[in-house]
């Protein structure tokens, strides 16, 4: 496996940077390669594989892999492999929606707070406070219950948790940025606070958000299929990678492969995420 | 100077609280309908769900509503689980033992995972060693927790025989002795976050003006490391898993699933499931409670560590 986020042989700064410009970091393109066949297999699901995904046949349950059903079947005789497609559907969909809208109103009440400072910011980094308070998990899954059980309380329930790392990068940022010449002299030449905010200061900020969020996706798929495991997900019966573990759970001792298949495409789609997110921040952070 | 440090801490801890327990509060009232017709089921007759009305006081106008829960948690009281015949304090003191026992597994074991993982890498940063540990990360912080365990059970327990593969055992010893397994687990699944936050505070240290002075004197390489690097990373250790208490507790709670502990992790998920609000509700407050005072006690210890920090 090529090593993430290589740095070049020890050279001056300057050069390093200009070399840099030319280089693509091989970890972007190794990411991206996991990534795209990754996303590539949920969306060619119906073209790859050969059974119905949630379609039962209980005269050949808990089969081991074979040329008809390649991962086998689970104990109502689904095909493996055909869940195993379909869950990347679900998870990648699911988690990808995810991720917007924390993303969306972190960035904008970090902009806000930073540009603004005085009471909203200190609203704004109070209410922060509070979310972190709360461990992840247990602030999702109270959510989850108390929203009643569907994607749409996954999405509300991740939302309000995730928006606080988002809110405190860009805030940063912001703060940095507003004493930049740049917004001084935007200011002096009388325009308004909407058009700096949004035409001036969120693009440049917007950087180091984005390459958190892709970090961030990583731990939303853990999250989405944490609480699948836990049976507080996506409702059954459509496939996720984590209501596939909590199932195969039962039958470790005789099909282990169950129960920790869907973990491994878990951690690949996870390392393709991150060499991605490593890459990004490296072409990024050029100054 | 410590006192008054440790004062303006308290201060700061008030609002955070008062948040805390605003939101905990508010949670009923995100549930779609009347909450009491929702978790007592459809079956439920007028008179049982006008009752759980009185009882947690959904009549009245919320704030009188909230001045009404702040009033009962003054008084430890959590309110009354729906599903078993028990107080919900009463639930989670009987819990608390076993989660807490396991939280200290896995802080011991995280630190005793990461702290070399990045001394190792810190040694010559960018060197193979550093560049594996890196790898390893990045598989590593993608792996889902149960599935970690998942793994560990099949390996050290089903095959090997090593560990019992869930439970809590029946003795004192067995109780010790089956929480291993569930803290090592949760201690693996937050290492790779730990390693590289220590790997940076450690490249600090190794980096400052005592250690130069140290190197210039002719203290050797492995000495410096040991003295300065594992010194200052055995306090950034407890200061970051300090700051990642969340992220411990979040582990411990999913882990007791998958071992069925008896701790308040899996009395959380299965109160979900048997629609027990009030347990829910009295269990986040809990773990939000415990993040509170460990993010205080750490700031506290690292005050009395580093005076640069009450002075300032």
């Amino acid at each position: 496996m090529s090593a993430p986020s290589l740095e070049l042989p020890a050279i001056a700064p300057a050069a390093r940077t200009a070399a840099r410009h030319r280089r693509v970091p091989p970890s972007l393109i190794a990411g991206a390669i996991i990534l795209g066949l990754i996303v590539a297999a949920a969306i060619a699901a119906p073209l790859i594989t050969s059974y119905n995904p949630d379609q039962q046949d209980l005269s050949h349950v808990l089969a081991g892999p074979s040329a008809q059903h390649w991962l086998g079947t689970d104990q109502l005789g689904r095909d493996v492999w055909s869940r195993l497609v379909y869950g990347a559907r679900t998870d990648l969909q699911v988690a990808f929606i995810a991720v917007l809208s924390p993303f969306a109103l972190g960035s904008l009440l970090g902009v806000l707070a930073g540009y603004f400072g005085g009471w909203l910011d200190g609203v704004i980094m109070r209410l922060a406070d509070v979310v972190v308070a709360f461990p992840f998990y247990v602030l999702v899954i109270l959510l989850v219950f108390v929203l009643g059980p569907g994607t749409r309380s996954i999405y509300i329930a991740i939302t309000v948790v995730s928006w606080v790392s988002y809110a405190r990068i860009v805030r940063g940022e912001t703060q940095v940025a507003r004493e930049q010449e740049y917004v001084l002299s935007a200011r002096i030449a009388g325009l308004g606070r909407t058009r700096i905010i949004l035409r001036h200061i969120l693009p440049n900020v917007i950087t180091q958000a984005i390459v958190f969020a892709m970090s961030d996706i990583v731990l939303d798929i853990l999250a989405i299929v944490t609480l699948g495991y836990l049976g507080l997900g996506i409702p059954p019966p459509t496939p996720d990678w984590g209501s596939m573990m909590a199932s195969g759970q039962e039958f470790l001792t005789t099909h282990w492969e169950l129960a920790t298949i869907p973990g491994i495409a878990v951690v690949i789609t996870g390392l393709g995420l991150s060499l991605l997110g490593d890459g990004l921040a490296d072409v990024l952070r050029v100054e | 100077m410590l006192l008054r440090y440790i004062a303006r801490r308290l201060v700061l801890v008030v609002p955070v609280a008062l948040g805390v327990t605003l939101l905990a509060f508010f949670s009923i009232h995100l549930v779609p309908g009347d909450p009491a017709r929702t978790f007592l089921g459809d079956r439920a007759t007028p008179q049982t769900v006008a009752a759980l009305h009185r009882a947690w006081g959904l009549d009245h106008p919320i704030p009188v509503q909230y001045w009404l829960f702040m009033d009962r948690l003054f008084h430890g009281n959590l309110g009354q689980s729906l599903y078993y015949q028990s107080s919900v304090a009463g639930l989670i003191i009987s819990r608390l033992p076993v989660t807490l026992l396991l939280l200290a597994y896995a802080a011991a074991g995280a630190v005793l995972i990461s702290v070399p993982l990045a001394l190792a890498a810190a040694r010559r940063p960018d060197g193979i060693a550093d560049q594996a540990v890196r790898a390893v990360g990045i598989v590593g912080i993608g792996m889902p927790s149960f599935w970690v365990g998942t793994i560990l059970i099949i390996v050290l327990a089903l095959h090997a025989g090593l560990f019992p593969v869930a439970g809590y055992g029946s003795s004192l010893p067995g109780h010790l002795w089956s929480l291993v397994l569930p803290g090592l687990t949760v201690a693996i699944s937050i290492a790779p976050m730990l390693v590289r936050s220590l790997r940076t505070a450690m490249i600090d240290a190794l980096n400052s003006d005592y250690v130069a002075f140290a190197r210039a004197k002719g203290a050797g390489g492995t000495a410096v490391l040991l003295r300065y690097g594992l010194r200052n990373a055995s306090i950034s250790a407890v200061s970051i898993l300090g700051i990642n208490i969340g992220f411990l507790v979040g582990g411990t709670l999913v882990i007791e699933n998958v071992f069925a502990l008896p701790g308040l992790g899996s009395l959380m998920v299965q109160s979900v499931l048997d629609r027990d609000f009030p347990v829910v509700q009295g269990i986040t407050l809990i773990f939000a409670v415990i993040v509170v005072l460990v993010y205080l006690l750490t700031d506290v210890a690292y005050a009395l560590l580093d005076p640069r920090v009450r002075l300032g």
